[in-house]
């Protein structure tokens, strides 16, 4: 199989690999940089456990290839888990304090778009929260402590902000 | 040996310091949000490791007349393929029977098939190659020659004597057969002022993991080694497997399970890809890796429920049910699960109905046929869902045909405070339920009375409402009776070491594992609490053979209760002996010293005398300073079984509210009630969040859930797309509370709550849709109800 030399930022730092063109996203982020906080739950496009920004706008890592990426600014969980990244920060402190979480797999991804959910609109509603993240599946929750975390967080990040 | 035994004082569970009924959050959440959880794929794969793909039957039921691997071979990147003869010479094959399932048969199961496909998915050859990539191009160069066969899918006609037979050496489709009796069930029907009857389907399920079954194998043939990182709830039961079916010393035999991406009963059978991935590496003596794809998970985990229900209940003038009888017919696919057997969850259902009430006169009958499908095994609730699916509704049926409103009617016939222990008409035995407590309080938390003047009001507007409740009770803490009565070496005991180390903080290796129910946060408070130290100087180490003593895991709901008691038990033994240690070093008695937040103080002042890190340092690198004779203890092991009862019951009530399109047929859930026992709560973060989920499985399971078969016995919505889970936006907020009824068979008291949510949300939610539709004459007995099915019971939709 033919491969191209693809150029991608990935969390801040860029990186060439020789990929095949069949390589999707998500696989070339865990297997060639060995990221693997961001998972697989079907490659199918539905569960969202893949989820990344790409550009600032979430993907889903299973659903486009990692040559597609090329030249694009790449943001996993691992990279947004780093200083400066106050929403996501919030938001899984949130996540830990409510317990929103139970295997934890599903986590990063919903985290990814709960991150640009905020990002978006930094007070959603309840019914906001639950459809903003029903891109993807959890398993374990229920979802109930997910749509509280995400409140909890909104409710921190207003507090630290300070009055307009 | 300690030189001086002298006793130390009682610990008491709720003193200040103690951890147990607080709300702390997972020590390994933290971890896990940053994405840095260690799932099976994560694992960092030892240098060469091999992928490996499988190519499954395409059809339900054939002979393979023919396979050549010699392409595949040849392909680029491969290093092995095999076909199930191969497999056999290194694996030995299995059957899934157990003794106490008085007549259940199953096939001899290879773990690739030999000869005979008899599901549609079946692993037949497996390939190892450099990437899976490249594994999956291998397979497509296989080439297998098919007879079909005809393929048994239906339960009934499995049974008919014209049918084929899947497995002509057992001469019939007929798995397992029960009857249970009580009383006079026949004569109470002919008493009987009102007879109430219903002919009710449980949809099959797949229990969609998040993270797929994955298993990374590494054979050292030097030592004849084998490590297996598995995505399991049992490492040791796997342990066992993989040594006795590839002849392997135990003690060679290492398994971990790191983090594992949801369970639910499903990660704890014997699955032949998996057997034959840790096959290939034993034949290589490489490493080989099998990350199930979601497409292979849904004809290969196995599935659960599908159960045909004909049940009648006996009603008294006075509102009284007096019997039931049931008839339960349940199709297990193709083989029945190995090592836990395909008949726990009709042989649960079949005890479960009624369960709750005071009827005397019960007449169960089930039949366990096998079918060309996958196979179905324990999932989440095992057989609950099916018994209080069909007693909830014959109990909302019986209570409008006798006029009553339901929540009193069930007042009436719930077992009384009075009763207990109580033994229920199939042999179940209930040490304390707190049934009408539960009511009470439900009762309370939903504000019943204004959601009925709401339903009316609603109505009057032309919007459909309907309020549903389910009574139900759950089967946890399980003895031997489950499974080692039976002969399967399958633990009921849980082990747990317990040490201080040198840095004062306390290392505590356990026995049951972490699925993400919270279990390490769990043992810590109760290590924590048992010793007195903080919980942050706790460390639990769980899911990995070599370091935790043997033990159950995680099933059943069995890990507070069971897991949670060993390691009470084992964390007083090590504060006895840190106590008597302090008393030497101190020159006191140890009963006049306690140990609180990691320091050793005067019990009758509470003012410190030594930091548990002085103590530490003392024993570990100063023992010389101690009297002669006196060895410090800083290690405590023990192991638990529970005793006294087969297993533990709980009980609680679910209701949910609903509004139904009956234009479209789609239902809106508008809100959730539990209230339930599991006894002493160790964890109400952890344990309400563990009903909010089970709930959500349930809420699946009333209104999404079902895998789709053909006749030809070939699944027809295998995909995360077409086989519907619940989603965030359909889910209604879950309200909980509790009551508590601690087990008096432990002295921690905890009962488990895994099962809870499962097993009454589908029946709360059905008998809230029909509620909904009792003034259009309509009624559903069939799960998942589909807009489909509200459409067809509306008389909207022929046929
Ligand atoms: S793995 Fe990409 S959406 Fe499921
Ligand atoms: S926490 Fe397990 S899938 Fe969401």
């Amino acid at each position: 199989m033919t491969t191209m030399a693809t150029t991608i930022s990935v969390n801040g730092t860029s990186v060439t690999r020789q990929v095949e063109p069949r390589t999707n996203l998500v696989d070339f982020l865990r297997g060639e940089l060995g990221l693997t906080g961001t998972h697989v739950g079907c490659e199918h496009g539905v569960c969202g456990a893949c989820t990344v920004l790409m550009d600032g706008a979430t993907v889903r890592g299973c659903l486009i290839l990692a040559v597609q990426a090329s030249g694009r600014d790449v943001l996993t969980i691992e990279g947004l888990s780093e200083p400066g990244h106050r929403i996501t920060k919030a938001l899984q402190e949130a996540f830990v304090l409510r317990n929103a979480l139970q295997c934890g797999f599903c986590t990063p991804g919903i985290l990814v778009t709960a991150t640009e959910l905020l990002t978006q609109d930094p007070a959603p509603s309840r019914e906001l929260i639950r459809e903003a993240i029903s891109g993807h599946y959890c398993r374990c929750t229920g979802y109930h402590a997910i749509v509280d975390a995400v409140q909890q967080a909104a409710d921190v990040l207003a507090a630290t902000q300070g009055p307009a | 040996m300690m030189s001086d035994r002298a006793p130390v004082p009682p610990l008491a569970l709720d003193r200040p310091n103690s951890y147990i009924g607080r709300s702390v959050p997972r020590p390994n959440a933290r971890r896990l949000v940053q994405g840095r959880g260690h799932y099976t794929d994560d694992v960092a794969a030892p240098a060469g490791v091999l992928h490996a793909a499988f190519l499954r039957s395409p059809y339900a039921h054939a002979r393979i007349t023919h396979i050549d691997v010699a392409a595949a071979k040849a392909a680029p990147g491969v290093a092995l393929v095999v076909t199930g003869a191969e497999i056999d010479q290194v694996c030995e094959p299995w059957v899934g029977v157990l003794s106490h399932f008085k007549g259940l048969r199953s096939a001899t199961q290879h773990a690739l098939a030999v000869d005979h496909v008899v599901w549609q998915g079946e692993p037949v050859v497996g390939v190892a190659a450099l990437t899976r990539a490249m594994a999956e191009d291998a397979l497509s160069l296989i080439e297998i020659a098919y007879a079909e066969l005809p393929p048994v899918t239906d339960p009934d006609a499995a049974l008919l004597p014209e049918s084929p037979l899947i497995h002509p050496e057992l001469g019939s489709n007929l798995a397992f057969a029960l009857t249970v009796e009580s009383g006079d069930a026949e004569a109470a029907f002919r008493d009987a002022h009102t007879v109430v009857s219903g002919d009710f389907r449980f949809g099959r399920h797949s229990p969609v993991t998040l993270e797929a079954r994955s298993v990374l194998a590494d054979f050292n043939p030097s030592e004849r080694r084998l490590t297996v990182h598995q995505s399991t709830q049992t490492p040791y039961q796997m342990q066992d497997i993989y040594a006795r079916h590839l002849g392997l010393p135990q003690a060679n035999v290492h398994v971990i399970a790191k983090d594992v991406g949801g369970s639910f009963g499903m990660k704890l059978h014997v699955y032949g890809d998996e057997v034959a991935t840790v096959a290939m590496s034993v034949i290589l003596g490489r490493a080989v890796k099998f990350i199930a794809d979601r497409l292979e998970s849904f004809p290969s985990d196995i599935h659960a429920r599908d159960h045909r229900v004909r049940a009648r209940m006996a009603v008294a003038a006075d509102g009284e049910i007096t019997a039931m009888i049931v008839d339960d017919l349940t199709g297990v696919g193709a083989f029945s699960a190995y090592p836990r057997t395909s008949a726990v969850e009709g042989n649960q259902a079949i005890r479960l109905m009624g369960g709750p009430y005071k009827l005397r006169h019960y007449s169960g009958n089930l039949r366990v046929v096998f079918q060309n499908k996958a196979v179905m095994s324990q999932y989440r609730a095992v057989g609950h869902p099916i018994a209080c699916g069909v007693t909830e509704a014959l109990v909302d049926q019986a209570a409008a045909a006798i006029g009553l409103d339901p929540l009193e009617f069930r007042r009436r016939n719930l077992l009384t405070d009075d009763v207990y222990p109580y033994t229920s008409p199939t042999g179940y035995l209930f040490e304390r339920l707190s049934h009408h407590q539960c009511v009470d309080k439900l009762e309370r938390l939903m504000d019943y009375p204004a959601l009925r003047a709401d339903q009316a009001e609603a109505r009057t507007k032309g919007v459909v409402r309907g309020i549903g409740f389910a009574v139900f009770i759950e089967i946890t803490n399980p003895g031997p009776a489950f499974y080692g009565v039976g002969g399967a070496r399958i633990t009921a005991q849980d082990g747990c070491v317990l040490t201080l180390e040198p840095s004062g903080n306390i290392r505590c290796a356990v026995s049951v594992t972490e699925q993400g129910q919270g279990t390490e946060a769990i043992m810590a408070q109760i290590a924590a609490s048992a010793v007195g130290v903080r919980i942050e100087d706790v460390r639990v180490i769980t899911g990995d053979t070599a370091a935790t003593p043997y033990g159950g895991a995680t099933w059943a709901s069995r890990g507070a209760g069971i897991g949670g008691e060993t390691v009470l038990i084992t964390g007083k033994a090590l504060r006895a002996n840190l106590l008597r240690l302090a008393g030497i070093l101190l020159q006191m008695p140890p009963d006049n010293l306690d140990i609180s937040d990691g320091l050793i103080v005067d019990n009758a002042t509470g003012r410190e005398r030594i930091t548990l890190q002085e103590l530490a340092r003392i024993a570990y690198y100063r023992p010389d300073t101690l009297p002669q004779g006196v060895q410090a203890e800083l290690t405590a092991a023990h192991h638990h079984v529970p005793r006294g009862q087969p297993f533990a019951f709980t009980n609680g009530i679910q209701a949910s509210h609903v509004e139904v399109d009956v234009e479209s047929g789609f239902v809106r859930l508008l809100n959730h009630w539990v209230v339930e026992d599991c006894g002493r709560v160790i964890n109400p973060l952890l344990v309400d969040e563990q009903i909010r989920g089970g709930v959500v499985q349930g809420i699946g399971a009333a209104l999404f859930e079902e895998c789709l078969y053909s006749e030809q016995g070939q699944l027809l919505n295998g995909t995360l797309a077409d086989y519907l889970v619940p989603m965030a936006s359909e889910m209604p907020d879950i309200h909980v509370d509790h009551v508590s009824t601690p087990t008096l068979h432990s002295e921690l008291g905890a009962k488990g709550v895994g099962e809870a949510g499962t097993a009454g949300a589908a029946a709360a939610v059905l008998n809230a849709i029909n509620d909904a539709l009792q003034p259009f004459g309509a009624r559903l007995s069939q799960m998942p109800a589909t807009p489909e099915r509200i459409l067809r019971a509306l008389g909207k939709l022929a046929g």
